[in-house]
């Protein structure tokens, strides 16, 4: 299999470090630059990368048409088209309390879709 | 077929005005304006100045029509409730070299009958201390003053419909009913009306009805585009109206206070083949701003927080009095093809400051032509204007909300506009319809945050008022819609 | 609710800044405290910046914005904070009377014994930008796009060109595209990003969306609605570069071009302002000149964290407290700080030393320009150095602290002046 190198700007924390990969498929062989965390981020990255997802859903009988809501933990990255697809069809009804959960283990991957504020019936 | 004694074609300054001096007759009367708006054209997007009259060439068209209506603004403003302040406006002469400039202005407005007077260097700088400190002298024409021209349209034309006329917007003259080689009526883009007597007074448009009735083949109208900055009131305040010396095409770029409280920066003077291009650019502003800078030094570009242009529609009627040598003067006059047709083409400056005397002389062209005109009964010439919260003292603000809560609501936070002034627009007798009609009307998205914070909210209250989703709110008309789709559908219905 | 004529404290603006301060106003002894809010709930802006980010530092969480706020509208109900929603602060005097117009209590005046000002931040518009075009529907700053997109419920335009690549235009990005519009590009002026670098990995990088610097739009086409926008290269001038025009089709124009705190109430009370910040002179309770008259968030200068802000807010609201009930001797002995070497600005702009004593004090900055390389972030006293703080970097998108620790309670109370500097190691 091929070696190939490439850049990959790391979040882990502000500084954006631009991390130098060398890897073979998804396994990572080096990581020049940046400091433990940002190693372990592009063998994360390269591997199973993952987002904190921040999305609504429609909900009736409150103050707004939407309710805004989150993933309890980071979700995989490539599936995200899936889940927002998912929410879009959810329709809650007010009210509807903070942080309760809206949906569990969302799409099989163990993280639920909680709510990001309370909305009363009004 | 509805039919009508006169059809007025444009809801201008010069339409408006028509409109209410027919009012005051027993005659079926109909204004068509094309936008969905009046005023939406040069009306609205000018210099805001009723001119002394000072200026004109002499002995045009222009510079009669000035001298008449100037002295008519004040019982007009009065009656109609339109912002007016007679302030009197300065030429101001920079530097030694620019005081000759004066001397002709100052015959000129002498031969024109205008008042005018001198000022030395040191009275200007009492009058105006903003101005630039290398003043030479100045012309203070003491008639001169500062209007709303939005309102000048607004006022007018409620009074109007108070008093019978009828207005349609939306609605686009596209030719004449001729039978017999004679006007029966005309043809719009939303049918076919009855009349007498048709007065053209469709601005930029205006040579193309020429031309339909037969009339002046080589009349041609150019638009010529002005554009203006304005500036925020908390940083600079002027309650003067300064001119430059005036160059050989403009009045040249102005520096002036406003009815709202506004400066004003303008304007600048370009050829705009379309005459509905109102763009700003890059170059006209940096123009303005070079030139606005010599009069008033202090004035920064910090201060703008908002831009706009206008078309001035410039005609190529020569003066009618062939000893006068001027190539671009008011038509106001009858179709020498159509009988019944009256042109107003033309109006550029002063024609904001003309209108009350150009809707008198209309009705004069019509007495001359025969028509017996008898008064209305019950004609009302006052129009109250609505309130406007922030304009009023603590005490009848407190009265205003004491009566309709609505207007304890405070929707555009930076001009203090309130939900009940919102909701009176939407519901006037020429009623608000869209975004920018609301703006106009109460001055509303103008300030510091240009309508980020009321956007939304405005919205909402016209979606409510007026009975319609959302997404068919609209900033000025069809095809102006702010909003696509509700979040989650995927796509517009 | 009845509206009292008097209050202890007003707090004018319930986004995070107002929450913390009426919250620590309470807990330091003030009886009657009444926070003022425009909108139908509390929250400020924060109830429409629905992504995460929010209480990293404070709660070691990674909140959305609703939810950060929720945390501090409950405790302020629990502590018997009062809120006057739906209402608008027409004028507040120097001697504290606060005028408010609402819907539901008419035109009411009210007296504080202190007022903190917690009005956050209006956007940048394209005037002050001066972009030249037509002006259509479509054209909108990121934060009424994103009420709408996130509270009220409505997709603004399907195809988005972004101007500014500051944080809230990369996070809208992200957030259109969620919602199944089309980003066609964001254009930046400076040769570098606004915001942080994180936002650029995951709301651009991760979706393909095009960032061009040192690029700005030269003119916007259209009549009604938005057809197009003309981008244009610019050099580190500002000036476009003929030849590298580019029209790009679109329906609507976001800007990102800046936020500007909103002191219009302050600067009609007599509070001065700093032009550099656009905010308040402040020390270091979050004072303005003004005495009673406090002030926290936004509306200071533009933080990037809102855990700082909800820092500055309780600062403020305790210092208010105290104020009242005579804790705190007013305005004493303050020495000032100045933005030294590199910095744009620095904030608080005087302290007082004394108040070391009771635990360290925050000062926050800005750089002036970017510095790719590592640094010290020193507070001098004269020639004397007083603490210095290494940083790998400085960018102006990210806000810098230096703390000025208790122990140095002697050495700046012999201090006459303070100078802030950020210097290359």
């Amino acid at each position: 299999m091929a070696t190939i190198e490439e850049k990959l700007i790391c979040v882990t924390c502000p500084k954006g470090c631009t991390l130098m990969v060398t890897r073979e498929g998804k396994t990572v062989l080096s990581v020049e630059n940046g400091c433990k965390r940002g190693h372990e981020y592009a063998r994360q990255e390269l591997t199973d990368p993952r987002r904190m997802v921040a999305s609504s859903v429609k909900i009736k009988g409150g103050i707004h048409p939407l309710m805004p809501v989150y993933t309890s933990a980071p979700f995989p990255k490539p599936r995200i088209p899936e889940l927002l697809a998912v929410l879009r069809k959810v329709e809650l009804q007010a009210p509807v309390s903070l942080d309760h959960v809206v949906m569990t283990d969302v799409l099989g991957s163990g993280i639920d879709i909680k709510a990001s504020r309370e909305m009363r019936k009004i | 077929m509805k039919t009508f004694d006169v059809i007025i074609v444009g809801g201008g300054v010069v339409g408006c005005m028509t409109a209410r001096a027919l009012s005051k007759y027993s005659l079926r009367v109909l204004l068509i304006e094309k936008e969905e708006d009046i005023g939406m054209g040069a009306s609205s997007a000018n210099s805001a100045i009723i001119h002394a009259g000072h200026d004109p060439v002499p002995r045009t068209l222009k510079a009669e029509m000035n001298r008449l209506a100037n002295p008519m603004w004040d019982s007009i403003s009065e009656e109609l409730g339109i912002p007016f302040k007679r302030t009197g406006a300065y030429v101001v002469a920079i530097g030694q070299d620019e005081l000759g400039c004066l001397d002709p202005l100052e015959e000129r407005g002498r031969v024109n009958g205008i008042r005018v007077e001198c000022i030395s260097a040191d009275d200007m700088l009492k009058r105006e201390p903003l101005i630039n400190p290398g003043v030479s002298g100045a012309l203070f024409t003491p008639t001169a003053g500062m209007v709303d021209p939005f309102a000048a349209c607004l006022a007018p034309l409620e009074n109007a419909v108070l008093n019978g006329v009828e207005v349609m917007t939306d609605t686009a003259f596209t030719g004449f009913i001729v039978e017999g080689g004679k006007m029966t009526g005309i043809r719009t883009s939303r049918g076919d009306f009855g009349c007498r007597w048709l007065v053209n007074a469709a601005g930029a448009f205006s040579d193309d009805i020429m031309h339909l009735a037969g009339d002046a083949p080589e009349f041609e109208i150019r638009t010529r585009k002005g554009e203006y900055y304005i500036l925020d009131k908390s940083e600079i305040q002027l309650n003067n109206i300064l001119f430059p010396v005036p160059t050989s095409t403009s009045k040249g770029i102005l520096v002036l206070g406003s009815t709202h409280g506004n400066v004003l920066v303008g304007p600048n003077s370009s050829n705009e083949s379309d005459k509905e291009n109102s763009a700003v650019t890059r170059d006209g502003l940096e123009e303005i701003w070079g030139s606005a800078a010599k009069l008033v030094p202090s004035i920064t570009p910090r201060s703008i927080i908002a831009v706009f242009a206008g078309l001035r529609a410039t005609g190529n009627a020569p003066c009618r009095n062939k000893q006068v040598d001027y190539g671009h003067d008011f038509v106001i006059e009858p179709s020498s093809h159509l009988q019944g047709v009256i042109h107003l083409a033309g109006i550029e400056s002063p024609g904001l400051s003309a209108a009350p005397a150009i809707a008198q002389r209309v009705v004069e062209l019509m007495k001359d032509a025969g028509e017996i005109l008898t008064d209305k009964e019950n004609w009302n010439p006052i129009r109250v204007p609505r309130p406007r919260f922030n304009h009023l003292s603590r005490p009848e603000q407190v009265a205003l909300v004491a009566k309709d809560d609505r207007y304890g609501r405070i929707i555009c936070r930076c001009e203090m506009i309130t939900e009940g002034e919102i909701v009176a627009e939407i519901h006037s007798a020429v009623p608000a319809r869209t975004y920018d009609a609301i703006k106009r009307r109460t001055w509303l998205g103008t300030g510091r945050c240009l309508g980020s914070f009321d956007m939304p909210r405005v919205v909402s209250i016209l979606s409510r008022e007026l009975g319609i989703p959302a997404t068919e709110v609209t900033k000025k008309g069809r095809g102006s819609e702010f909003l696509f789709r509700s979040t989650k559908e995927v796509e517009a219905k | 609710m009845t509206i009292r004529k008097n209050y202890d404290v007003v707090v004018v603006g319930s986004g995070p800044g107002g929450l913390a301060a009426a919250i620590a106003a309470k807990k330091n002894g003030a009886q009657d405290v009444l926070v003022i809010e425009r909108d139908v709930e509390p929250g400020g802006i924060l109830l429409q910046c629905i992504h995460n980010g929010f209480g990293v530092e404070i709660f070691k969480q990674d909140l959305p914005g609703p939810s950060y706020a929720q945390r501090f509208i409950n405790e302020a109900l629990e502590v018997g904070v009062e809120f006057l929603l739906d209402s608008m602060v027409l004028e507040i005097t120097r001697d504290h009377r606060v005028t408010i117009a609402s819907k539901r209590y008419g035109i009411v005046t009210i007296q504080a014994k202190a007022v903190v000002l917690a009005m956050g931040c209006r956007e940048r518009t394209r005037a002050q930008v001066r972009l030249p075009g037509t002006r259509p529907a479509g054209v909108f700053t990121a934060g009424t796009a994103q009420r709408w997109v996130n509270v009220e419920g409505y997709m603004p335009g399907k195809n988005f060109v972004i101007l500014g690549s500051g944080d809230i235009g990369m996070i809208m990005a992200r957030r259109l595209t969620f919602e199944g519009a089309k980003v066609e590009r964001v254009l930046e002026v400076m040769p570098y990003l606004s915001g942080l670098t994180r936002n650029y990995v995951q709301c651009l990088l991760d979706y393909g969306i095009e960032l061009q610097l040192m690029h700005t739009v030269k003119n916007i086409i259209g009549k009604k609605r938005v057809e197009a926008i003309e981008a244009v290269a610019v050099d580190e001038k500002w000036n476009p570069i003929p030849g590298t025009e580019e029209v790009i089709p679109c329906d609507t124009l976001l800007l990102s071009v800046g936020l500007i705190p909103e002191n219009e109430l302050s600067r009609q009370a007599g509070v001065l302002i700093d032009p550099v910040t656009a905010g308040p002179f402040v020390d270091d309770t979050f004072q303005t000149n003004i005495p009673g008259i406090f002030s926290a968030g936004n509306v200071v200068h533009v933080y990037d964290l809102v855990d700082w802000v909800t820092e500055a807010g309780l600062t403020a609201g305790k210092a208010a407290a105290r104020l009242i009930s005579g804790a705190e001797p007013g305005h004493s002995k303050t020495i000032p700080v100045r933005a030294g070497e590199n910095v744009r600005y620095v904030v608080p702009h005087t302290l007082n030393p004394d108040h070391l004593a009771e635990g360290d004090i925050r000062v926050q900055m800005r750089v002036r320009a970017p510095i790719e390389a590592p640094v010290w972030v020193e507070a001098r006293a004269g020639e004397r150095m007083l603490t210095r703080k290494g940083e790998p970097y400085a960018r102006p998108g990210e806000m810098v602290t230096l703390t000025l620790k208790s122990a140095l309670l002697d050495e700046l109370k012999a201090a006459e002046e303070l100078t802030i500097a950020i210097v290359r190691r």
